[in-house]
């Protein structure tokens, strides 16, 4: 193997530090210089990226590549793990990272200081996160990533968005201590703070220290799940979500998604099957609190007012399916909900690019005026001389169309990949063990199928209420002031999600083996803890 | 000293956690700080407390492991200690910006009727 092909793993994390470092010096004059550099950092993450899911893929058993920071070995050092979900996550990241960078240098870019440096510690910050083999280090890029998803939910200025960065910035930064406290525990009970080594001591604790080291992973447990706004821990959400800028609330879309990896890679490889007395701690909360959260924001999908904050319900929806999967601990249905992350992250990314560029064809307040119309009954005279011969303007269609897929996406229906993942996801679930064996089904089982169904139907409802207002019941006559850089990046997203529905069948086999990998984390952990290579580590003789 | 430290730290938490439960953003900050405190103490804690024992094994002979310091958790504490302050301090920044366009210092931009 070359050299390059060794070192990839850690370019996801130095290559954006590198370019925010690099852009911060820069003047501010210079911003077509610094949008050049920034956009060409982002594309070589993008490739980066795709050798480093090809590179996962291609390794036979447990599709692992580790990278010892400084050359210590694991236990001892910080590793850098790369298997098959983080290469898949980081490649999500990349691909929203792209997407939401070209859209933000039609007009946002430029709205205030140093958003290209901010933009780039984000996605390290949660590059990071993705690839890191350690529970302090992760914690450490969870700073980063907060710090700059701080500065970029205040870009932009204005009241609302200074209101709504107040309570996300305390909600986090309280998260933050719970996530120190949580570490803090597992490393005073197991003396480790590695994964893969946490994972192999967890089955041999004493039973006095049991309690003690559960109470640690679920403080640890509910920071991840702040983050990934399970209900009710997510009221933050929508509100900062919706106040901040559209570019920056794309990308933001994949922090939620950060939360859930984490407790599904802390969930899985300290209390997998392997870990004894303690296995499959946690499941139920993990079941319990996906489904209120699936619930809320079903709800909170139905009653929004903007289509913003429409939008942070359904991230709402999305990490409540995630977590609700994950809690029935079953590596089929965990495949599924693999799917539907890669899927529903790029679907709300697109979202949120989508509804700013909506707002602008449409007038304002349309959105109280769907939901009270709806209520009290369509009582408007429009006025009919003018819609005679208007003929449909070319934007408007296109925007039209990526709305459409949108609420096909979010709402899961057919034919996109929204539909297949929730089928992979209830066919899994009633058939744990294949189609040949009959297993009892849990009535948690119904109860997921049941919300799964009715959160599609309620985004199909206030997505096509909204959709219906803004094309066919608009009251505005203004042409919709559309840049081809700001529709070029929703549409990507989308030709990604129909591509993803047309190579179903390869993507969920990937899954598959993702699942399947975190299911049995034996040979990750062995190859995590490698005993070094002679000469390697030199023995210190006293 | 585990009593102490204990009660310390429970007190440290307790009033930071009041404090942030406050309306006004001083207090929130002054709030947050205090519960930095605690779990940095708290981390401390974690890794067996001792008195004058050096965290660095001597090139002198083999010696009981058990008569040194933990490093590990002083390392996690330098580093929490750091982030958290960075934080504390973008928090100010956005709390003086909040109170400057807001024109209150109430956490929720406008005073409660």
């Amino acid at each position: 193997m070359t050299g390059f092909i060794d070192n990839l793993i850690i370019l996801p994390i130095l290559l954006p530090m590198a370019t925010g470092a690099l852009l911060l010096m820069f003047d501010d004059r210079l911003r077509n210089a610094r949008a050049l550099v920034s956009l060409a950092s982002t594309v070589m993450l993008l490739v980066g990226s795709v050798l480093l899911v090809m590179q996962a893929n291609a390794q036979p058993t447990g599709a692992l590549a580790v990278y010892e920071l400084g050359n210590w070995p694991a236990p001892f050092g910080i590793v850098l793990v790369a298997d098959r979900l983080s290469a898949m996550m980081v490649l999500v990241t990349a691909i929203l990272g792209i997407s939401a960078l070209v859209y933000s240098l039609a007009r946002w870019h430029s709205a205030g200081s140093s958003f290209h440096s901010l933009f780039q510690f984000l996605l390290m910050g949660v590059n990071g996160a993705f690839l890191t083999g350690d529970v302090f280090n992760l914690f450490v890029f969870f700073e980063v990533m907060l710090a700059a998803s701080y500065g970029l939910a205040l870009h932009g200025q204005g009241a609302a968005r200074v209101k709504a960065s107040l309570h996300y910035i305390a909600v986090n930064l309280a998260a933050s201590f719970l996530f120190l406290i949580g570490a803090a525990l597992i490393y005073g009970v197991t003396g480790t703070l590695n994964m893969a080594d946490l994972a192999s001591k967890v089955a041999n604790i004493a039973e006095m220290d049991r309690g003690l080291l559960e109470t640690g992973a679920a403080i640890l447990g509910v920071a991840f799940l702040i983050k990934a706004g399970m209900w009710p821990l997510g009221f933050w959400l929508p509100t900062s979500y919706a106040a901040a800028a559209a570019p920056v609330a794309a990308v933001f879309a994949i922090m939620t998604k950060v939360g859930v990896y984490a407790v599904l890679r802390i969930s899985t490889l300290a209390f997998g099957a392997e870990a004894g007395v303690s296995a499959g701690f946690g499941n139920t909360v993990l079941l319990v609190g996906g489904l209120a959260t699936l619930a809320f924001g079903t709800i909170g999908v139905l009653a929004a007012q903007t289509t913003s904050r429409l939008a942070g319900y359904s991230v709402l929806v999305s990490s409540g399916t995630l977590l609700a999967t994950m809690g029935m601990g079953n590596a089929g249905a965990t495949s599924g909900a693999l799917f539907y992350l890669v899927v529903s992250t790029l679907a709300i990314s697109a979202f949120f690019m989508l509804v700013e560029l909506l707002d602008r064809v449409r007038i304002e307040g349309a959105d109280v005026l769907a939901v009270t119309m709806e209520a009290y009954g369509d009582d408007e005279e429009g006025d009919e001389e003018d819609e005679i011969g208007v003929a449909i303007p070319a934007t408007l269609a296109v925007l039209s169309i990526s709305f459409g897929l949108c609420i096909l996406l979010i709402a899961g229906l057919p034919p996109l990949a929204g539909f297949v993942a929730k089928v992979a996801i209830i066919s899994a679930i009633f058939n744990p063990d294949g189609l040949t064996q009959t297993a009892p089904i849990p009535p948690s089982a119904w109860w997921l199928t049941a919300l799964l169904i009715f959160s599609g139907f309620a985004a199909l409802v206030a997505l096509t209420r909204t959709w219906i207002n803004t094309f066919w019941a608009t009251m505005s006559e203004r042409p919709a002031p559309v840049r081809v850089i700001e529709i070029a990046p929703v549409l990507l997203l989308l030709c990604l999600t129909v591509a993803t529905t047309i190579l179903a069948g390869p993507a969920l086999s990937y899954t598959q083996a993702i699942a399947d990998q975190l299911y049995t984390p034996a040979p990750v952990i062995e190859e995590v803890l490698e005993p070094p290579a002679p000469g390697q580590l030199v023995e210190v003789v006293p | 000293m585990e009593l102490v430290l204990a009660i310390s730290i429970g007190v440290l938490a307790s009033c930071g956690v009041y404090l942030m439960l406050r309306p006004r953003t001083f207090q929130v900050i002054i709030g947050l700080s205090l519960l930095s405190y605690a779990v940095n103490l708290f981390i401390f804690a974690m890794g067996r407390l001792k008195m004058n024992g050096p965290p660095v094994l001597g090139k002198d002979g083999v010696v009981d492991p058990s008569l040194y310091a933990d490093p590990v958790p002083q390392a996690l504490v330098l580093t929490a200690i750091v982030i958290g302050f960075a934080m504390t301090a973008l928090f100010l920044v956005v709390l003086l910006a909040a109170r400057g366009l807001t024109g209150t210092d109430h956490v929720d931009g406008r005073e409660r009727r």
